[in-house]
């Protein structure tokens, strides 16, 4: 062979096959990476991303559930009593520590999305041993402010961005 | 293995299988050219029995795939149509639900088989670790399977066993938006499950032919457990196991059939034939019953990570199985400490099934004893671990088996000899 051996016995045709290796298997990774891709949330689907309401029938100790991205997003008008309890907690005992103050913007307007943060289900509303969610898939109960306090969930109820657009009006997303 | 080669009589069958030796195959695969030991029990029948099913599944499968509607607005009804409309589709559902309880059904006491014989120890590694990939396929395919008829069990089922790959730090609610294609289970979802559910199948025939395959390397095992010595330990695959094995498939078709007739339903659950509803999660969400001893673990650990990591470990477990097992007997039939210790395990597992049908916050009323679930159930899972990682690997170490006969046709004559 004219092929020249180095001392350690590596020849080119060893540099050419993994030259030629590696270039396959980016190419190879360019490829998959549409196939894997595809699967993300597509265009149209986050195009829908915000949604806007009208607060102004939702009476104090009402609750509405709304449809954003999919999922429920709970609007509770709270009364004086659920604000009090809500901000009366002691933060540091928390699992998941947040003031009432973080989670509300206006205290009397809680706005959550619906989702339990253990498997996904959505909770039940003035339930459970905290007077706020419970979730009966697996017991998580959370407080008059979304926030866990027993159970398996780890995390309390999501806060979607939201902003309100006039005293009535908020906009979702 | 000694086996007997193929030799058709007919010239043009023997034209064809020298271009193609496919009929060579089939008779060293199942046929005469396959020699099996001579002392099979029924037990052995659930191999074959798998296979029947898979081929059931396919076939209604495929013929369902012809009315069915992969759309959230339509997918329920278009259920409800082949219920109602389509020739036979009654039928043809009822098959295609219900087999797949029967697969899971026979897969079980195939694995129990195993367990039960020592049919994953050396040299079978490649055989055990084959059949639990198929068990992890049939478990993805049976899944998303029920999400197709999109009813409230289908959805909520769905959103919790996605929602478990939330639990990984960092990246999980990235791989949840990816496998949803969106914020929730919704149309994305359900069109791609549809497309796996019908490729899936496809795949575990693949592995079944590995699976086969790699049975033909060493052979079957025995309920003795002890090596084929000689053409004296074994008879021919066809007729004789042909014909047990047919057997046995009539006996489990009449089991299959009066589920099918008679309750259809049984083994389903009542809130699926309520369309999927985004807003509102059933008081009490459980998944198919082949996947209860599972939940039931999961709920165990009052952790997210930890329940998630400790389901998938029960049954990723079973593939350790060869190494915990230092026994120097294969069969459970030698090792009566072990043997009782392995129906316990048995009890255990079916316990949990049940604690996984009940919600974790009820009580099991016992006599005048109450016992919460939740209590109960970590007990179970702390047994089904217990077996795995100390029972198994301590108790085949330390207990001395009985002796074991000297080859499988000395025993099988010892036992004629017997009775008569």
């Amino acid at each position: 062979m004219a092929t020249q051996t180095e001392a350690d016995g590596v020849t080119r045709r060893d540099f050419l096959y993994v030259a030629g290796g590696a270039f396959a298997a980016v190419g190879a990774a360019a490829a998959a990476w549409p196939l894997i891709d595809q699967m993300n949330p597509s265009a149209d689907v986050l195009a829908l991303s915000s949604t806007e309401v009208d607060l102004s029938n939702i009476e104090v100790g009402q609750s509405i559930t709304v449809m954003w991205r999919g999922k429920p997003v709970f609007i509770r008008h709270r009364t004086e009593q659920e604000i009090a309890e809500a901000a009366a907690v002691n933060v540091a005992s928390l699992p998941d520590p947040q003031t009432d103050a973080e989670r509300a913007m206006k205290p009397e307007w809680l706005i959550m999305v619906g989702v339990c943060t253990h498997l996904g289900c959505v909770p039940l509303g003035q339930r459970g041993d905290y007077n706020g969610w419970f979730c009966p898939c697996h017991g998580s109960h959370y407080d008059t402010s979304g926030r866990i306090r027993k159970g398996p969930a780890p995390l309390n109820l999501e806060i979607p961005a939201y902003e309100f657009l006039d005293d009535t009006t908020v906009k979702i997303g | 293995m000694a086996s007997s080669t193929y030799e058709p009589k007919n010239r043009f069958i023997k034209a064809v299988n020298q271009q193609l030796p496919i009929l060579s195959l089939i008779h060293g695969a199942v046929g005469a050219g396959y020699r099996a030991p001579k002392n099979l029990n029924y037990w052995w029948n659930f191999g074959s029995l798998a296979g029947v099913c898979l081929v059931v599944q396919i076939i209604t499968g495929i013929v369902l795939a012809m009315h069915y509607t992969p759309h959230t607005s339509m997918a329920f009804s278009s259920v409800e149509h082949i219920m109602r409309d389509v020739n036979y589709g009654w039928l043809l559902r009822y098959v295609h639900a219900n087999g797949a309880s029967m697969f899971f059904i026979v897969v079980y006491v195939h694995i129990f088989r195993g367990l039960f014989f020592g049919s994953y120890r050396s040299p079978r590694e490649m055989l055990w670790f084959l059949g639990l990939v198929i068990y992890l396929l049939m478990m993805a395919t049976g899944f998303m399977g029920y999400v197709l008829p999109w009813g409230q069990m289908s959805f909520w089922g769905a959103t919790v066993i996605t929602n478990l790959f939330s639990a990984i730090p960092m990246v999980g609610d990235s791989i949840v938006a990816w496998l949803w294609g969106g914020f929730s289970v919704d149309n994305p979802t359900l069109n791609r499950f549809y497309s796996l559910h019908y490729l899936l199948p496809f795949v575990i025939v693949g592995v079944v032919i590995l699976h086969i395959w790699a049975l033909h390397i060493p052979g079957s095992n025995n309920p003795l457990g002890i090596d084929v010595k000689g053409p004296q330990d074994q008879v021919p695959f066809h007729p004789y196991y042909t014909a047990k094995d047919a057997f046995g498939i009539g006996v489990f078709f009449l089991v299959f059939a009066f589920f099918v007739f008679y309750a259809p339903n049984y083994l389903g659950h009542p809130d699926n034939y309520t369309e999927a509803n985004p807003m509102v999660t059933p008081p009490h969400i459980v998944p198919e019953w082949y996947y209860l001893p599972f939940y039931a673990i999961l709920r165990a650990i009052p952790d997210k990570l930890g329940g998630v990591i400790a389901m998938f470990a029960a049954i990723l477990i079973l593939f350790a199985m060869p190494w915990l097992d230092g026994s120097p007997a294969r069969s459970a039939r030698f090792r009566p400490i072990y043997r009782m210790l392995l129906w316990v395990f048995v009890a255990d597992t079916f316990l949990l099934g049940y604690i996984g049908a009940n919600a974790p916050d009820d009580v099991l009323h016992l006599g005048g004893v109450e016992i919460p679930f939740l209590i109960l159930g970590r007990v179970a899972t702390a047994f089904y671990f217990l077996f795995f990682l100390v029972i198994v690997p301590v108790v085949s170490r330390w207990e001395t088996p009985l002796p074991l006969p000297k080859s499988i046709n000395e025993a099988v004559l010892k036992k004629s000899a017997a009775k008569a």
